[in-house]
């Protein structure tokens, strides 16, 4: 049995490589999820065969608890509840990996190993294992709201983030040159941990897509280290994989938003948000009624639809999906424009307008409808709001500035779904509210779009005739 | 023994490379069930968790740690391979 198991590491590698190869687009994305699958059986069957592996009691017991648990999670999971599954499946993920290299060190915790490749190896894939496991862990209390989504920033929060970093760096090092240093081990695994909440506690929701992905990467590069510490190239392929992934999808997000790794991580922005900019405003503001806008859409030959993180707050995918359904009968172009940054995670706004029935082709990114703004009749935004702001574009002193936008601005006419005139994540005024052409809609997501999309539908209003 | 094997830092480069090409071609539709997916795959640590748990001569203390890595990992796998078809059975195109 034992020839089986190269083998079975290499046609693991190779379906992984195929999963991601065919996720590429979604006529073949489930194909994807299908190899996957098949992957991870041969890389487990190849597992379980091994003659070191001598006795099966716990595993079979611990595989059947996960999956008594991982199935209910993974079908009763809402939609919108995708960003904090995420980042909850980061930390068992970052846990499992801390915990092996736990075990893999007591095993080489004798003289002969100190200061050797496998020790160094295994001390760095900890210090990642185990930050990422607690800052994943915190994302997830943030974006499930047990924690206060704002950045958490106190004074001098910068010295004590170093102080414990480099601590926790002391101590590998002390145990990697000489690992009979047990008592040390669990002071290293505290510090791990705690490094891993002060990193994201002074990350503000919004900047959870690039978080998560961070995260990602970060579980995906420990995988790998734990490769290398073992000699496994199958864990070396997967975690380089996933590293890769995430990595990209951080850049991505780090590049819609204008900003650098270092400004996301260490920045703390949004921690002034709301509030520093509101009042003392006698610009005027146009306020509409559902019936008007319903009137104008309906007149309209292109509508474009800016979805934000208000619309997955309000649970008015779905309402949104009714009013495309009711234009697009009318004969009405809808287009829906997503931000990369849309949401609190890479892809949330793309998942739950599928979820609603929204045909994927629809969906529009930034850069393929900007060009098309100022043909557009109506843009009508919900819940979306530093993602549409003009001073990004035309304000070179804001604090979002150059950042990409979705010039809904430049459309015909707007209205703007909003419950008040709160400022968004970044805190930062948005001007578009006060533009001659824009109308606000005041009221929540669901409601609002609801009433237009009845305004449209129930043809007996005698709107627009 | 106890050395850096190149060979590992071969296959590493060459997965390394390799993923980066293959996430740029991702669609931004798919993104959300991408990190599902990947995080599924990385689940793979599993293999690990295995050996540490089952080998002969493993102490208490590892195959606890092991026990529950590999509990931790079926969890990431079931559910993310699952929850990624879920996301990825809603994406339709018009008319369907």
């Amino acid at each position: 049995m034992d020839a089986f198991v190269p083998w079975s590491a290499i046609i693991a590698s190779g379906l992984f490589i195929l999963s991601l190869y065919w996720m590429s687009h979604p006529t073949t994305a489930r194909r994807g999820v299908r190899a996957g699958e098949v992957g991870m059986l041969v890389a487990i069957l190849g597992a379980l065969v091994h003659h070191e592996v001598v006795s099966y009691d716990l595993i079979l017991i611990a595989m059947v608890a996960g999956t008594a648990v991982g199935v209910p999670m993974a079908l009763l999971m809402p939609m919108t509840a995708i960003p904090q599954r995420t980042a909850i499946s980061h930390a068992f993920g970052a846990l499992a990996v801390g915990l092996i290299g736990a075990a893999e060190y007591y095993k080489h915790a004798r003289p002969e190993f100190a200061g050797g490749f496998v020790l160094w190896t295994l001390m760095f894939e900890m210090l990642l294992g185990f930050l990422t496991c607690t800052a994943s862990v915190v994302a997830f209390g943030k974006l499930q709201e047990l924690l206060p989504g704002k950045a958490l920033v106190f004074p001098g929060q910068r010295i004590v983030n170093g102080g414990v970093a480099l601590a926790a760096l002391v101590v590998a090092v002390l145990i990697a040159l000489d690992p009979t240093r047990t008592a040390l081990f669990p002071l290293f695994v505290a510090l791990a941990l705690a490094f891993g909440v002060l990193l994201v506690i002074p990350i503000g929701g919004a900047d959870m897509p690039t978080v998560i992905a961070l995260l990602n990467s970060y579980a995906g590069l420990a995988a790998s280290a734990m490769g290398f510490a073992l000699g496994n190239k199958l864990l070396i392929v997967a975690g380089a994989l996933d590293g890769a992934s995430g990595f990209i999808l951080a850049v991505i997000m780090c590049k819609a938003m204008n900003r650098s790794f270092a400004n996301v991580m260490f920045g703390g922005f949004g921690a002034v948000a709301a509030g520093a900019a509101g009042g003392k405003d006698d610009r005027v503001v146009r306020s509409a009624s559902a019936e008007e806008a319903a009137m104008q859409m309906e007149n309209a030959s292109s509508v474009v639809i800016i979805p934000g993180y208000g619309m997955a707050v309000s649970q008015a995918q779905h309402k949104v999906s009714e009013l495309y359904q009711a234009l697009t009968k009318k004969g009405v172009d809808v287009k829906f424009a997503i931000h990369p940054v849309a949401g609190r995670m890479p892809g949330h706004m793309n998942v739950l307008l599928a979820e609603a029935n929204v045909p994927y082709e629809q969906l529009v990114e930034l850069d393929d409808v900007n060009p098309d703004m100022p043909q557009t009749d109506v843009a009508l935004i919900i819940g979306a709001n530093d993602t549409i702001n003009p001073a990004a574009r035309d304000d070179p002193k804001c604090g979002i500035a150059g950042m990409p936008i979705i010039e809904a601005d430049r459309a015909k006419s707007v209205f703007v779904i909003k419950r008040s005139m709160a400022s968004g994540f970044a805190g930062v005024d948005n001007p578009i509210y006060f533009n001659s052409n824009t109308q606000m809609l005041f009221g929540d997501a669901k409601e609002m779009v609801g009433s237009i999309a009845k305004e449209l539908a129930g043809g007996g209003s005698g709107l627009g005739h | 023994m106890d050395a850096l094997n190149p060979d590992y830092v071969f296959v590493f480069l060459l997965a390394g490379f390799l993923g980066f090409q293959l996430i740029k071609k991702v669609s931004p539709l798919l993104h959300s069930p991408l990190m599902s997916l990947t995080n599924a795959i990385a689940a793979v640590v599993i293999v690990g968790a295995i050996a540490v748990t089952g080998e002969a001569g493993a102490t208490p203390l590892a195959r606890t740690l092991g026990f529950i890595a590999v509990f931790c990992a079926t969890v990431n796998l079931v559910s993310g391979f699952m929850i990624t078809d879920r996301m990825l059975k809603m994406f339709k195109r018009k008319g369907s």
